[in-house]
């Protein structure tokens, strides 16, 4: 058998090559002769077609995510932009904070155990390459129809994956989200969030500099697992001798991750990294050609010297391959030793594969052959970049025309029929309660947890001496996004900077995950260039910048594809942990204010689909001036001490935030309908811009002349009293009812 | 002259932070020991912390127990060195064969999280003599192999001779034979507990305070000793 080295490519230019089945496009492939200039190798051809793809290239996308650097609001606060493994916010006192959200979605679905656990993988190692100790987790996910039998697969491994990763990691899981949607059957959202901390100096990037230095290859051995296509490329190439069958999905060993944690902690604190790389998709093909283009110079590779766990693999799988749980670090020379030493007591693997050169090209050898001399940035960075066709829907007009008006729709009406809907509302599946799922994820290790589900944010406390923390808070609503994309984003990352404001923590950044359907049809397309749009403008004026993210594209079953579902995480910053406002009514007798104004808006609520299974209209209209006039209010009452509690409204709309405190705290609500507006449109509207709030009788005054003086509508509609919620002169529903209604729904769907 | 309390870190180890801190806000001098040194570094007493030591792989703390602190530990256990084992650290502490009985998987078969109400039934072993008698605590709970199992007969010793140190109240999270989240060995200075203490020691990040009082005791006993 020949192997297919660069000489040989030379030599034989005409040899039929599987770049098709590889997933390269003709003139994909003829661009890539043309950089050559000559045929690849069956090493290059591999590396090119895994670094080209959707997945790794961004060729859909890339043109319209330039918008976040473009639009991106002047912030002090960014240390490292998009770009690198994630993004890096100052946070203050000489702290740097990391997080950065992705989507394993497709994984999720083959094999929801390995998908989803391999998923909190990922990310956690994308932190820890920027050299910071993760130090949380969160994951917003998204099913179909909570009744479908295959729900009941995906849903229990889905999440089983996430604890049994995440728990075995040692970091709190401390939010998300669970919705349940038909059009995500077939395709559901696994998204993971990571966060983590690290001083300013201690900033590390993926670059390869210092001809001289060495690359080496640390933490789990390379196996067969997830080189998908390069099994292709295999079968072409060698006889038929080898194992086969070979996991798609990659497989986890929270362990060795764990352990990869630890030693590379312990590295950067010696000071003996001068650059890092996470092995994700692609594998080492990624690893070098990043670190190289990264860098000043080349890089020159053993291919032999890689640790295998499978030595039947041939070049081209080793370099595709997506075994977790590595890590490539450059070294000094002199720093070698003391590294090995360091990997040595942590009972890891390193293994010197190459070295940094003076020229400018990656070289990969194979039993001292040649197979790869490619320009490294031709690999990493100059994939190919589309400007795919995109077009408004036919049936955009018409969906937008469906209004949820009182005629089209049948409301409740009187106090049985609000009383009943409300009941429904708060045990529907996405309005229940999920503690069945967060019970399964560990949020107390690490001891810096200070709110977790079901609070508005996570929030973890980063220096223990100065009570200095951060909160975080994810959230998405494909249903508005559907109805408007633009808007819908924009909703997401409104929703998700209240949520941190409620809690008391000033928004600082955004990272996002984009999950779409098919970039070839241009129906989806369009959300998409519309969700992009909506959220760029939207975080130049609420002044907080994508630090970096994720696109997930193709997330479709046939031609259906699911609802645009742009995810948001925010970042906020609090300087004293103990001024946080959690969500829960504790204290009889304080005031309950709604903050914000309330209109008749129902496109894309919980209602609608509760209660009439309905999607129409325009989602909730949008005032970013208003939810940053709302966050500061939220702050200024969490610092001052004028609000001890605090909850967001989004979907499920007031009714839903009051249960969701009153459980919370235990207490009860006694509540009026101010004058001037229906009890059902009060009670369930969806209005952007609103949060309710628990107000000390002491600090009233001091809180609505802040209001007042600010120019935010605050209404006063009820007490913190008893134990039931009580809406005069329409129901009485005891917390023991509600209770009652709103927990054991999801168990019971899966039993 | 302060206490010195010693936490191991396993491979794998991850509550041992929580368990230093702990050690700290009770006001003894949290000690990091390694797996792999077998100097105790004259600690007065160990916590053998939670998490997934060596994977959990083959059986929860059945690689562990081998590791050379453990040789040392195992040795200075049986005459007398108080050794707290919490979750990961009881199910070591039962391979050791320090404690009677085995931890099993959760007989729900989930990993659960959550705030645990306890009685502290045992209050002279000295990492509890600091409770009252049958307190009611809260702290957190947090495994997926924790269901203590033995035999009938070991059972019923461990009733007669009060070595039951906590019971869960209200609901058994994991299948517990009687409803035993700890027990300590006859003498009273190994003490196994599946619950975390370590992480109810602040009203900020934990459900309570009163998990303080595990490491008040062995405060208080060592201090008085």
């Amino acid at each position: 058998m020949t192997l297919d080295t660069v000489k040989h490519a030379t030599s034989t230019p005409d040899a039929e090559q599987p770049w098709a089945a590889l997933g390269l496009k003709a003139d994909e492939y003829a661009r890539i002769r043309e950089i050559l200039g000559r045929r690849p190798t069956g090493a290059e051809l591999a590396m090119y077609s895994v670094m080209w793809s959707e997945h790794c290239s961004y060729k859909s996308s890339k043109v319209h995510l330039k918008q976040f650097g473009e639009k991106a609001p002047a912030n002090d606060a960014m240390l490292v932009g998009i770009g690198e493994n994630a993004g890096v916010v100052d946070v203050g006192q000489g702290y740097a904070v990391t997080f950065k959200i992705e989507s394993h979605n497709h994984p999720s679905y083959v094999e929801p155990y390995q998908g989803a656990a391999t998923g909190i993988g990922g990310i956690v190692r994308d932190i820890l390459a920027m050299g910071a100790r993760p130090v949380a987790v969160m994951d917003p996910l998204r099913f179909g129809a909570p009744d479908h039998p295959d729900t009941r697969r995906v849903l229990p491994g889905i999440v089983a994956g996430i604890g049994g990763y995440g728990n075995c990691l040692g970091l709190p899981n401390i939010g998300g989200e669970v919705v349940f949607d038909a059009c995500y059957q077939g395709n559901p959202l696994v998204n993971a969030l990571c966060v983590g901390v690290m001083r300013h100096e201690d900033i590390h990037l993926a670059q390869a500099s210092g001809p001289g230095n060495k690359v080496i290859l640390y933490g789990a051995r390379t196996g067969g697992d997830g080189i998908g296509g390069a099994s292709i490329l295999a079968s072409e190439t060698f006889d038929g001798s080898k194992p086969t069958k070979r996991p798609a999905v990659q497989v986890g060993d929270p362990f060795q991750e764990k352990l990869l944690i630890e030693c590379t902690l312990e590295l950067f604190r010696e000071q003996l990294v001068s650059g890092i790389q996470d092995f994700g998709a692609a594998g080492l093909s990624c690893a070098t050609s990043e670190l190289a283009s990264g860098g000043s110079g080349g890089m020159r590779v053993e291919l032999d010297n890689v640790p295998l766990r499978d030595n039947t693999l041939s070049p081209e799988e080793i370099l595709m391959s997506e075994s977790q749980e590595r890590m490539c670090a450059i070294v000094e020379p002199g720093k070698v030793d003391r590294f090995l030493e360091i990997c040595e007591k942590w009972d890891v693997i390193a293994t010197v594969i190459g070295e940094v050169t003076d020229g400018d090209r990656l070289e990969i050898f194979w039993h001292g052959e040649q197979i790869v001399d490619v320009l490294p940035r031709t690999v990493a960075h100059d994939g190919p970049v589309l400007n795919r066709p995109f077009a408004r829907p036919s049936w955009q007009d018409a969906l937008q025309a469906d209004v949820p008006t009182a005629e089209r729709l049948k409301r409740p009406a009187g106090g049985d029929e609000l009383r009943a809907a409300v009941l429904a509302l708060v045990g529907s599946p996405n309005q229940a309660d999920k503690s069945w799922i967060t019970s399964q994820y560990d949020r107390y290790v690490l001891g810096n947890t200070v709110l977790s589900t079901p609070e508005d944010s996570g929030m973890i406390r980063i220096d223990e001496d100065s009570n200095l923390g951060v909160a975080i808070a994810t959230d998405g609503n494909g249903r508005y996004a559907k109805l408007d994309p633009y808007t819908g984003a924009q909703l997401a990352l409104a929703e998700a900077y209240r949520n941190v404001a409620a809690t008391g923590a000033k928004p600082l950044a955004v990272s996002d995950c984009l999950n779409f359907g098919s970039p070839e049809d241009p129906d989806v397309m369009w959300q998409f260039v519309e969700a992009t749009r909506g959220l760029a403008d939207a975080c130049q004026i609420l002044g907080t910048p994508v630090t970096g993210g994720n696109v997930s594209l193709y997330n479709q079953t046939g031609t259906v594809a699911i609802h645009p579902t742009p995810v948001v995480a925010v970042l906020g910053v609090i300087d004293d942990v103990n001024r946080r406002t959690p969500i829960g009514f504790a204290e009889e007798g304080q005031l309950v204010y709604l903050l914000g104004d309330t209109a008749d808006e129902f496109g894309g609520s919980a209602w609608t689909q509760v209660a009439h299974d309905h999607l129409g209209g325009l989602p909730p209209r949008l005032d970013l001036e208003r939810e940053r006039l709302l966050a500061e209010v939220l702050i200024a009452g969490s610092r001052d001490g004028m609000v001890d509690a605090a909850h967001d409204l989004s979907d499920g709309g007031l009714i839903q935030a009051l249960a969701e405190s009153c459980l919370r705290g235990g207490k009860g609500a006694r509540l009026v309908v101010p004058d001037g507006i229906d009890p059902f449109v009060l009670l369930f509207s969806e209005s952007a811009g609103r949060a309710v709030v628990s107000v000390p009788r002491s600090e009233e005054l001091r809180f609505t002349e802040m209001c007042g003086v600010r120019g935010l509508p605050a209404t006063r509609i009820g007490v913190v009293d008893g134990d039931a919620i009580d809406l005069q002169g329409e129901f009485t529903l005891p917390l023991a009812e509600l209770r009652a209604a709103h927990t054991g729904v999801i168990e019971a769907l899966l039993a | 002259m302060s206490v010195r309390i010693g936490v191991v870190t396993f491979p794998g180890s991850l509550d041992d932070r929580d368990a230093q801190r702990a050690v700290r806000l009770a006001g003894a001098e949290p000690v990091a020991l390694w797996h792999r040194d077998q100097d105790l570094h004259q600690v007065d007493a160990v916590v053998l912390p939670g998490g997934f030591s060596y994977g959990d792989y083959l059986r929860c703390g059945a690689i562990s127990r081998f590791s050379p602190v453990m040789e040392t530990i195992i040795a200075q256990a049986k005459v007398g060195l108080p050794v707290l084992g919490i979750c990961n650290g009881f199910q070591i502490l039962c391979e050791s064969h320090l404690l009677p009985g085995a931890l099993t998987r959760n007989d729900n078969l989930h990993f659960v999280c959550r705030d645990q109400k306890l009685r502290i039934e045992n209050t002279t072993s000295a990492w509890t003599n600091a409770y009252v008698p049958n307190a009611e605590i809260v702290v957190p709970l947090k495994n997926g192999e924790g269901g203590f199992v033995a035999d009938e007969r070991t059972l019923d010793e461990l009733e007669a001779e009060g070595r039951v140190v906590a019971r869960y109240l209200d609901v058994n999270p994991n299948g517990s034979y009687r409803d035993i989240a700890g027990i300590s060995n006859a003498a009273g200075n190994v003490v196994g507990l599946m619950p975390h203490p370590e992480h109810a020691i602040e009203p900020l990040t934990g459900p309570s305070t009163e998990g303080l009082g595990f490491f008040a005791s062995i405060l208080k006993q060592l201090v008085s000793a």
